[in-house]
């Protein structure tokens, strides 16, 4: 009661204050620069990189990192810094498109099963949930992957998929709650339907539950991407991707440590400065989180 | 408990059903003749045609989804069409790894984590605890098979300590099928004992908030007999719910590592099958890695509701 960090922060912080606060956090500052800085190298690999990677260039292959090529060339001569900059966008494409579908389905679905909470209805959707999670990504993966071939499109369907259940469960705890409240009461009262609540009333007030939620699951689709482009289930080349620079830089570790040191460097800086921001963005919309977390 | 036991068999029972429709109807039904797929696009039709008698798939839908089945049930998984070799017995060969790689990769992970997690709890906010948190945060965000190759470069390639890859079976000894198995191991363990650590720091921090804590402090124990005596196993509940899940994680996630190690694991099977188009065996594969995760599932909720009562009378 007496903390005043907490006495401070009215329920719904005004945006000038969130903004002040979101400047404070460290998490969310070192997170969002880690993301921002990915999403710029990928935005502007699509009008500008140091070199054109559909150019091979045999003479300087497997050079290490230079002031020609920062970051050094891989088996074919390309530089590996403008590759990165092009994976960048394959990483960012599948997981956004991934999150999308997820939530696409997954938030009607949570929404769903909170209005018709203990029916029958309720039941099937939380079964079919637990279903999908007993099928691991990488399982949804090999089995789309057996049946109509790899590519980065089958990639995002299986990571997609996995992500359904993830958001209607969210979606569903969130929503039971704020079915018990007085402003859903009220809207009942002055006669609206579960469906009118659900959008007018629901939705908006678990939108922070997703937006957090949807970056770790961004970040865990970047991981899922580049496992599956790695084991040859996801992006196909000529794609760029970064599993897919790993896998091809394996066999050559030896000789060339760069060529796999930098795609890793690069998966790992962006899903942990998506964490970090996920943190930073749960911490800042639950203050109440902040302090006992702490 | 045992009315909450039959429930959750019950639906144990119904999502291994749905499960198997689901993955008959991949497999079998979209990518249209699995036969022809198996044979590639030059296949003289008669052969074709031969193959279809020979993997059954001339019966009906029903017909084949109920042999399928009936055949799981009595562990006959079908013969491999590359190997030409009982599936069932394939899979038990395999497992021999990819069991030993979970179980080992999740000791590891239990080894790492319970100390990280006890000691970033009880210094809350000190120097350790912040370097354990950050270290977790780099574990979670790290992918697992790029940390495997690293580690292949510096303890096998630079310092040879360890072979790069390559299993050389049960038979050459304990030693050297453990030592195979260390890298893999550790490349399974280290995101999952960052998950873990955090999972059992976050959980000892709120039972140390509780009021039984308060008491057995005014008692006179020291924060660490508190700790030790009252908070930990109050703490263990989730933790030990999250190891279960992670055993089943490990299981398929280990897929990915088996490659990078060339381990001759349940992974390195399903991506043989996938690019010789074996498809029975891609088909039992994930029914058996589906029902594991399933089972162990049930497993964790049938324990929880034992330790915690409360559980079996809720939904």
């Amino acid at each position: 009661m007496s903390d005043p960090r907490v006495s401070h922060i009215p329920p719904q912080a005004a945006p000038v204050r969130l903004w002040h606060l979101a400047f404070r956090s460290r998490n969310l500052v070192i997170g969002g620069a880690l993301t921002l800085i990915f999403v710029a190298a990928a935005l502007i690999s699509f009008v500008w990189t140091p070199f054109d990677i559909t150019q091979l260039d045999i003479a300087n292959k497997i050079k290490s990192p230079s002031a020609r090529n920062p970051l050094g060339t891989d088996h074919f001569g390309r530089d590996i810094l403008s590759m990165i900059m092009v994976g960048a966008r394959t990483s960012i494409a599948v997981a956004v498109v991934a999150v999308g579908i997820g939530m696409l389905f997954g938030v009607p679905l949570g929404l769903w099963a909170a209005a018709r909470k203990g029916s029958l209805l309720d039941e099937v959707i939380m079964r079919a949930n637990d279903l999908i999670f007993a099928f691991p990504a990488l399982l949804i993966a090999i089995m789309i992957t057996a049946a109509l071939g790899p590519s980065a499109i089958n990639a995002i369907a299986a990571i997609g998929i996995f992500n359904i259940p993830v958001f209607a469960r969210i979606t569903r705890s969130g929503a039971l709650s704020l079915w018990q409240r007085e402003f859903v009461m009220a809207a009942r009262v002055s006669g609206k339907n579960a469906a009118r609540i659900s959008v007018e009333h629901i939705l908006p007030n678990v939108t922070n539950l997703l937006i957090v939620q949807g970056t770790i699951q961004f970040s865990l689709g970047i991981l899922a991407e580049a496992g599956l482009s790695y084991v040859g289930l996801g992006a196909q080349p000529p794609i760029p991707s970064w599993g897919r620079m790993l896998a091809d830089s394996q066999t050559m570790i030896s000789f060339a440590p760069h060529m796999a040191l930098f795609p890793g460097l690069a998966i790992l800086l962006t899903v942990l400065g998506l964490n970090l921001m996920g943190d930073g963005l749960r911490d800042l919309f639950d203050p109440k989180l902040r302090r006992s977390r702490q | 408990m045992l009315r909450y036991t039959l429930k959750r068999l019950v639906s144990l029972a119904i999502s291994l059903a749905v499960a198997s429709v689901v993955i008959f109807l991949a497999i079998e039904v979209l990518p249209g003749d699995p036969a022809a797929y198996m044979l590639g696009v030059n296949a003289q039709e008669d052969t074709v045609a031969a193959l279809r008698e020979q993997l059954g798939l001339n019966g009906t839908m029903w017909e084949r989804y109920s042999s399928w089945i009936g055949g799981l049930l009595t562990g006959d998984f079908g013969i491999s069409y590359t190997y030409r070799t009982p599936v069932a017995d394939m899979i038990a060969d395999r497992m021999q790894v990819s069991l030993p790689l979970a179980i080992y990769a999740l000791t590891l992970s239990t080894l790492i984590a319970f100390p990280a997690g006890i000691l970033a709890a009880s210094r809350r906010g000190s120097a350790a605890d912040v370097s354990i948190m950050g270290i977790t945060q780099l574990g979670v965000a790290i992918p697992n098979f790029w940390f495997a190759m690293l580690m292949v470069l510096i303890f096998a390639i630079n310092l040879r300590w360890f072979s790069a890859g390559g299993f050389p079976g049960w038979d050459a000894g304990l030693y050297p099928a453990l030592k195979s198995l260390t890298l893999p191991a550790i490349s399974l363990a280290l995101p999952q004992a960052s998950i873990l650590a955090r999972i059992m720091r976050s959980s000892l921090l709120d039972t140390l908030s509780e009021d039984f804590i308060r008491t057995a402090r005014a008692k006179g124990l020291t924060r660490a007999q508190a700790l030790r005596r009252h908070a930990l196993r109050n703490a263990l509940i989730p933790v030990l719910t999250i190891i279960g899940l992670q055993f089943s994680f490990l299981l398929a996630g280990a897929i990915i590592i088996e490659n990078v190690f060339f381990l001759p694991g349940l992974g390195r099977l399903i991506f043989q099958s996938i690019s010789s188009r074996d498809l029975i065996v891609v088909e039992s594969v994930v029914m058996l890695l589906v029902f594991a995760v399933v089972l162990v599932n049930f497993a964790v909720e049938i324990t929880y509701a034992l330790v915690d009562p409360r559980l079996r009378h809720r939904s």
